[in-house]
């Protein structure tokens, strides 16, 4: 062939190229984009370390408090480390997705026959690769500085397990406020209001160790808490039925929900005739 | 297999009432060069989203290849390529993994793929950048693996939305040359648009003006320049107390024309060959001359003539009123 343009247009398939290929390649590109972002790796991952090292040692006297669960600040507050990487993926696969409309790849997505669900679990992908490193390194940094985890090693494959759900749960509001926020600027300033939403949670304390009212209300409301106390059971308690269910069972909720209402927006988004 | 566009009283109008395009017609020839020039927001990238579907019109109908761009949306986008304003691309991928990635989306078999791909980036010049990211190509690198992107499932009309804006010299000739190597040896219908002068004349085999939502001319460029006028012959004195002689000289040619401060001009009857005959009368009466210019008309000049601005002017205009670009917005669309 000498030109570019053959006699019959490249072979289709009538019901369109593969859905599986389609994701593959599409999840290639999100974690290499990942992957050769130093600045959306190391930030989301060290911050998190550096306010687990801040808390656990100046509130390390908190473990001494009657009722609560241990005598390790670091092991209580080590949960919260994985919490903190689901605010970054928010901002992260948020400000990836902005990026691609602002810089115009996404009409170039719109002209090929894409499919909605493929360019979302195309787009978890790089939030999934990421989570999965921070979850394995807040693991052997909490293990290494001293913490432990009660549930053994299926108990860590366990806790992988739980953070990486949270970390996609977060990715899929990412992909909300990617959509409608407009340019990457406008997500990143969406990044004091879910921090705030972490810390009215039992990030700091057990709930039944809050005292103010108001707090411990919203705290027993927020979904934060569970998450938080499901990635704490199999660390501080070992096996509890309870504690994983309510966590998984919130972070599949939010994944479920958020997942929908981004297809829905990325739908809505990608209107073709 | 009809390889045009036929475009019927196109409309396509956003939130506040603005008409962006206002009931256009067009035809594009299978195979030809189409240049559709205008003002920043004349309303070309707004024609262009509609007749690739990523915009529904408001009103009238377009087929693009065969098919209606309302309702066969997926075989337009099948049949055609299309490099959007901006050069749409991921600056963290290097040019051979926009190739496959671009490649899987369309459904095209990996040997296919590869195969393509790599022709396709020779063919634009990136064989040795082709594993770099692109975050560090030039503008014209950029532009051109646009262009083989668009290229890569062979599509039969390409769309080009203002290809060279912020290239440089080489880069543009060189895109140019691509653009009508395509059209002349592989029959692709080209839809171009720009809003510099030169390269609608250079490259389109039929241009159309759009100006406010409307087309205000369409045909080939030597039609739309025969259209407005005639050359006018400008001859400038060695010595400038001879400016009255020369206009003098000048008269019987045809009508003089105003504001040649070193000389003076006229707008010849009869076209451009009356140049050789004025050069004679010259020659006859002995008058030293510094300079003798023929100028033809410009699509400029049609722009001028249809709308009253010349198209720097509108630009000016448009900068003017705060207005950046026409991209469309295509949030909440159809807005």
């Amino acid at each position: 062939m000498n030109g570019f343009v053959p006699e019959t247009a490249a072979p289709r398939t009538a019901a369109g190229p593969p859905l599986a290929g389609q994701v593959k390649e599409l999840a290639r590109r999100s974690i290499m984009r990942t992957v050769r972002q130093p600045a959306q790796i190391v930030p989301a991952t060290l911050f998190p370390l550096i306010l687990l090292a801040i808390n656990s040692a100046g509130l390390e006297s908190a473990a001494s408090l009657p009722g609560f669960p241990t005598d390790s600040y670091l092991t209580f507050a080590l949960a919260f480390a994985f919490l903190q990487a689901g605010v970054f993926a928010v901002i992260g696969t948020g400000q990836n997705l902005a990026e691609d409309q602002v810089n115009g790849f996404f009409s170039r997505l719109q002209l090929t026959p894409i499919r909605p669900s493929a360019l979302i679990a195309g787009q978890l992908a790089g939030t999934l690769a990421l989570g999965l490193f921070q979850a394995a390194t807040y693991i052997s940094v909490g293990l290494i500085a001293g913490g432990h985890i009660e549930a053994g090693i299926p108990g860590a494959l366990v806790l992988i397990a739980l953070a990486t759900t949270i970390t996609l749960a977060f990715g899929s509001i990412g992909l909300i406020a990617g959509m409608r926020a407009g340019s990457p600027e406008n997500v990143q300033g969406l990044f004091p209001v879910i921090f705030v939403f972490l810390f009215l949670s039992s990030m700091a304390l057990p709930r039944d160790l809050i005292e103010t009212d108001w707090f411990r209300t919203i705290a027993t409301y927020n979904p934060v808490s569970y998450m938080i106390e499901g990635l704490r059971s199999l660390l501080i308690t070992g096996w509890d039925g309870e504690a994983l269910a309510l966590g998984f069972g919130s972070a599949v909720a939010i994944l479920l929900g958020a997942l929908a209402v981004a297809t829905a927006s990325l739908k809505s988004r990608m209107v073709r005739t | 297999m009809n390889n045009g566009i036929e475009v019927e009283g196109l409309a396509r109008e956003f939130k506040g009432g603005v008409r962006a395009v206002d009931g256009i017609d067009l035809e594009v020839r299978p195979g030809s060069i189409y240049g559709f020039l205008g003002p920043n927001g004349a309303g070309k990238s707004t024609t262009v989203h509609m007749l690739t579907t990523l915009l529904p019109p408001s009103a009238g109908s377009a087929r693009v290849a065969g098919y209606d761009v309302a309702t066969e949306g997926a075989s337009v986008r099948d049949a055609i390529g299309a490099a959007l304003q901006e050069a749409a691309l991921d600056p963290q991928l290097s040019a051979r993994e926009h190739m496959r990635l671009q490649g899987a989306l369309h459904g095209i078999p990996r040997g296919e793929r590869r195969q393509r791909g790599e022709e396709l980036i020779e063919r634009v010049g990136l064989t040795e950048a082709a594993d770099r990211k692109v975050a560090g190509y030039s503008g014209g690198m950029k532009r051109r693996l646009d262009l083989a992107l668009a290229l890569l499932h062979g599509p039969r009309v390409l769309f080009l939305d203002e290809p060279t804006t912020g290239l440089d010299i080489q880069s543009r000739t060189a895109l140019w040359d691509e653009v009508a190597r395509l059209s002349r040896d592989e029959g692709v219908t080209v839809f171009l648009t720009t809003q510099y002068l030169e390269e609608a004349d250079q490259l389109a085999d039929q241009v159309g003006i759009i100006d406010r939502g409307v087309i205000v001319a369409e045909g080939t460029p030597a039609e739309l320049k025969a259209e407005v006028g005639r050359p006018t012959v400008e001859v400038v004195p060695t010595d400038h107390t001879d400016r009255p002689r020369v206009a003098e000289l000048l008269q019987p040619f045809g009508e003089l024309v105003p504001g040649t401060p070193n000389g003076a001009a006229v707008r010849l009857d009869d076209g451009g060959e009356e140049l050789a005959e004025v050069v004679r009368v010259f020659d006859a009466a002995e008058l030293r001359i510094a300079n003798i210019q023929l100028h033809a008309p410009s699509l400029n000049d049609v722009f001028l003539a249809k709308t009253g601005r010349s198209l720097e002017g509108a630009q000016a205009e448009v900068a003017t009123d705060g207005e950046t670009g026409e991209q469309p917005v295509l949030e909440g669309a159809p807005a």
